[in-house]
């Protein structure tokens, strides 16, 4: 269960950005932000290492002292990010996965929608459905 | 990984009728149909553009990243080409600076048409969809382009892409 969840457009604005609980939303930009570069990174870091360099989903970019950060990018440049709170051990690589896919899933028929215009905010009902899915459950 | 999409029966011809027909309508709703001939391309080659963009997401979900712009280019070719139109891009020539020439010999769009050069003047309609199409999808993936596309003899349709790089 994520904390944060952002879509961030291949321009590197974001065109959705979710947190819990809502207080600590500029904490969360700012996380995002900088998990951007990472990201940069990553992407142009193909052939100079050994590994899957051609693989959307991106990993686990990098631990906070509350939480860890996952990428993905799509072949639109478009990256996810998905903020989880550290302490959630419990939570593996593989349902991380299942995750960036659902999104990537969603994102996609959000594209495919007639009435959806490409690098404008998502205000899709039924992305944010899956967003909250995911998203941790507030009392 | 080969592209799978499910089967559905009779997809290719709705869609052949239906671009006639928004063809048509474009066409004749314009107040002065055929003197409007640039505006109408335009309105075309932008309806394919939105369309390309939303296709090529659907299209490159579950594919790897690419490597290159070739790499790109090969996937319109192939898998991009194959699924709108069933069929790859007979023939695919690059001067590897950036202008692409893809060639269909047997554009499906223009199957309809008589073959020939009878109708050749009324070819720049059929195309405009798709050149909006593959810009779209170009653009989509991060490669900014200019779309055109030329025929010598129905159905044979040569579009040619140039690819322009931004840089100051």
């Amino acid at each position: 269960m994520a904390v944060c969840i952002a879509v961030i457009a291949k321009e590197n604005y974001p065109l959705y950005i979710r947190s819990v609980p809502t207080q600590n939303e500029l904490k969360f930009h700012y996380t995002v932000h900088t998990s951007l570069d990472v990201v940069e990174e990553k992407i142009s870091a193909v052939g100079k290492s050994l590994g899957d360099q051609r693989e959307l989903y991106l990993g686990l970019l990098y631990p906070t002292e509350d939480y860890k950060v996952y990428g993905y990018v799509t072949n639109s440049k478009v990256k996810f990010v998905i903020v989880v709170d550290s302490s959630n051990t419990s939570l593996r690589d593989n349902e991380i996965r299942s995750m960036f896919r659902k999104l990537h899933n969603s994102f996609t028929d959000v594209m495919c929608n007639p009435f959806h215009n490409p690098g404008d905010p998502i205000q899709s009902k039924a992305f944010d459905g899956i967003v909250s899915g995911m998203m941790v459950q507030t009392g | 990984p080969s592209l799978h999409l499910p089967r559905r029966m009779a997809d290719e011809a709705p869609f052949q009728i239906l671009h006639n027909e928004v063809i048509q309508y474009i066409y004749t709703s314009a107040e002065n149909g055929e003197t409007e001939n640039g505006r109408n391309i335009t309105k075309l080659e932008n309806m394919g553009f939105r369309v390309g963009q939303g296709l090529i997401e659907r299209l490159t979900k579950d594919t790897a990243r690419f490597k290159d712009e070739l790499d790109i280019m090969k996937f319109i070719c192939k898998d991009f080409w194959t699924c709108v139109f069933k069929k790859q891009i007979d023939n695919l020539r690059t001067n590897h600076q950036g202008i692409y020439v893809l060639q269909d010999n047997k554009f499906r769009l223009l199957g309809q048409l008589s073959a020939g050069k009878q109708y050749l003047d009324q070819a720049p309609k059929y195309l405009a969809f798709t050149c909006g199409l593959v810009r779209g999808a170009l653009s989509n993936l991060g490669v900014k382009s200019i779309v055109t596309a030329e025929v010598s003899i129905m159905p044979a349709c040569k579009p040619l892409v140039i690819h322009r790089q931004v840089t100051y």
